[in-house]
């Protein structure tokens, strides 16, 4: 889940990061009135959960309540990604002496976390490490003992940082460290953290995504949810216990497991044919939620076949061969539908499906290219 | 031979007691496993339908203690689980078997440094399990019934697509050593390289059959890993060429971030090993049964 800037703002100052103050508004009036509590020049900045603000038209500079409003009215105009902005975030521009770049990730490799820290900040880090990968520095922090004193400082020194800097430093990053596990982030990252004009450390930006798996704990972190970051199919399946994603393509795909699904998108690509969906109806599925499952795919305009791809495991395929059977009377849509079952009670499928007037095929390739067929 | 189980593996169940435990564990027996102990906090002495000679107790040490269980199977909620991985380790057990979804990163950060240095081989969390067909044992809920005893090591990121796989390889008339699911999680405690080391090593398995998919650079590595050290033939399919970037794939850890975990850049990196890649699971399936005719 990916949080706002002004909420992660809150939880960085929270840690002792130091932020600058800010206000949110959501119409021009409210970001001139909020401005006026600032000195002149302010920022406005898009709050939006898209990256790549910056180049979209999203930040902006205002010397006045005209220029603020007018800025304001203009970003709250845009789309950015696909996401329509809806807030603004507002706060005093900083003299910037330099842009550095702070962020805290997981080490898939290492097992760890890692704090990543580099002097080319307030551009995409991602290029920086395509590019340069040497201009991004490096330590891995134990979740538990979090990041020792010497460990910020050395990195604080190899940014260039002197004196009270280096000071400042170190809190920043033991705090970004300490909020990166107090809240079970993802990612926490500070781009950029800038060198004001008389020398002091300032975030000025912050970006929080939160580790799905352990919102659960994080009820605090759930009420930040932004309603928007899914889509209302994408919702819709969330609360049935489904994982859907949509995709620009012509084919619904309902698949048990995730490596399945994505490998059954591929071999339909393979076959010539575009997935219109990503779906996991997971372990266990029932009538109800293959049912739910068929309505999100069908729900999409573009589906013009759907491909039905159960290898049971856990799950039986003859609940699924009925959960099947049972949602296509339900639904009544003629849409051409091919259907692959295999694994525990395959027989039993199979019977079931043929009893229903439903062709079955028996592997995942000679399914793909039939349904791909279909959707010509 | 075979790697990781064995005729020898005496399993313990935790959570044997709930509906998915109880299950699988009679499934388990039915392929042959020795299911010698259920471990559910407060219900020692509850008898489990079909299983009513395998004692269920409170603790992994005292199943240790009672039955000389050496493996473990985890069948317990994700806010649970991490602690369930703690409690194996402490007990010394060479194998544990993590089946759980949804466990937090940070638990995962936690345990591994006392997962490892307890020695125990963890597989998982979000796995499917391990199967040994020619020893009739298996640990997971992977159907028995699409195995057959053979020759070739499986590994896999995902639990259906590995399933899918191993049916090809039995179809083919090509049976398996070990099929081992290593989990679709970020943080795993076994990963392709540790599996491939172990197949290298045994003496049964002629060949592999690994399963990727976007997310990570665990793919990458073993293909440095099979260029370097590897004898024996490896193909390969590598789910998610058609995932957008950016967006989670059902498993926690399959996600595309920038230009790194792209399917692309693993089946190259593989390639470039030497590996021959599927453009389908079959394929892959398929690729390796011809290199061992």
């Amino acid at each position: 889940m990916k949080v706002h800037e002004c909420d992660a703002r809150e939880i960085f100052r929270r840690h002792g990061l130091p932020v600058p103050d800010w206000r949110v508004a959501s119409t021009a009036d409210e970001a001139a009135q909020a401005a006026s509590a600032f000195e002149w020049p302010v920022v406005i900045k898009a709050q939006v959960l898209a990256g790549g603000r910056g180049k979209a038209g999203g930040v902006k500079l205002a010397d006045s309540p005209a220029e603020a409003a007018a800025a304001a009215t203009q970003i709250l105009g845009l789309n950015i990604g696909s996401e329509p902005v809806r807030r603004v975030l507002v706060a005093p521009a900083v003299d910037i002496a330099r842009e550095l770049y702070l962020g805290v990730v997981i080490d898939r490799t290492a097992q760890t976390l890692v704090l990543m820290a580099s002097a080319e900040g307030g551009v995409d880090i991602e290029d920086v490490a395509a590019t340069d990968p040497s201009a991004i520095l490096r330590v891995n922090a134990d979740p538990l003992a979090g990041l020792a004193d010497w460990e910020a400082r050395q990195l604080g020194f190899a940014l260039g940082l002197t004196g009270a800097q280096v000071r400042q430093f170190v809190g920043i990053a033991q705090g970004l460290v300490e909020a990166f596990v107090d809240v079970d982030a993802s990612l926490a990252e500070v781009n950029p953290l800038v060198v004001d004009d008389d020398g002091n450390l300032q975030a000025i930006d912050a970006k929080l995504n939160i580790d799905d798996n352990a919102l659960g704990r994080q009820p605090d972190i759930e009420q930040l949810r932004d309603p928007h970051e899914e889509s209302a199919a994408e919702r819709r399946a969330r609360a049935a216990g489904l994982s859907y994603i949509k995709l620009d393509g012509t084919i619904g795909c309902m698949v048990n497991g995730a490596g399945l699904a994505m490998a059954t998108m591929d071999v339909i690509k393979h076959y010539g044919g575009e997935p219109a969906n990503f779906l996991d109806v997971g372990g266990g599925a029932g009538v109800e939620k293959i049912t739910t499952a068929f309505e999100l795919i069908l729900e999409d305009p573009n589906v013009r076949a759907v491909l039905v791809n159960i290898f049971a495991g856990i799950t039986r395929a003859d609940d699924v061969a009925a959960g099947v059977i049972a949602a296509r009377e339900r639904l009544a849509q003629e849409v051409p539908l091919v259907v692959r079952v295999a694994g525990t009670r395959e027989a039993e499928a199979l019977a079931l499906l043929e009893e229903a007037g439903i062709g079955a095929e028996r592997s995942m390739d000679s399914a793909a290219a039939l349904v791909v067929e279909a959707a010509r | 031979m075979s790697i990781l189980l064995d005729a020898s593996t005496r399993l313990l169940v935790q959570g044997m007691t709930g509906s998915q435990g109880s299950f699988h564990s009679r499934l388990m027996r039915e392929a042959g496993t020795q299911v010698v102990a259920g471990v559910t906090p407060g219900r020692a002495g509850a008898s489990v339908a079909g299983l009513e000679d395998v004692p269920v107790v409170n603790t992994v040490a005292e199943a240790v203690e009672a039955t000389n269980a050496n493996a473990a199977c985890i069948f317990v909620p994700a806010a649970f689980a991490a602690d369930a991985i703690l409690e194996d380790a402490a007990a010394g057990l060479d194998v544990i078997v993590c089946l759980t979804e949804g466990i937090p990163v940070l638990d995962m950060l936690r345990v591994m440094p006392r997962v490892r240095a307890s020695g125990a081989h963890l597989i998982g969390p979000n796995c499917p399990g391990v199967t040994t067909p020619g020893d009739g044992v298996k640990v997971g809920v992977m159907p028995w019934a699409v195995h057959s005893p053979g020759h070739v090591g499986v590994v896999s990121r995902s639990g259906t697509l590995t399933y899918e796989v191993v049916q090809h390889l039995t179809d083919l008339g090509t049976g398996q050593t070990t099929t081992v699911g290593i989990g679709g999680d970020p943080i795993i405690g076994t990963r392709f390289i540790d599996v491939l080391s172990m197949f290298e090593a045994d003496p049964v398995t002629h060949g592999v059959v690994l399963l990727g998919e976007i997310g990570g650079d665990d793919e990458e590595r073993a293909a440095t890993y099979i260029q370097e050290r590897m004898t024996k033939p490896v193909t390969a399919f590598i789910a998610g060429k058609t995932a957008p970037p950016e967006r989670r794939m059902g498993h926690a850890g399959a996600i595309v971030s920038g230009t790194s975990g792209s399917a692309t850049a693993k089946e190259s990196a593989l390639r470039a090993a030497g590996v021959l890649v599927g453009e389908t699971p079959e394929h892959a399936a398929r690729l390796l049964v011809d290199r061992l005719r």
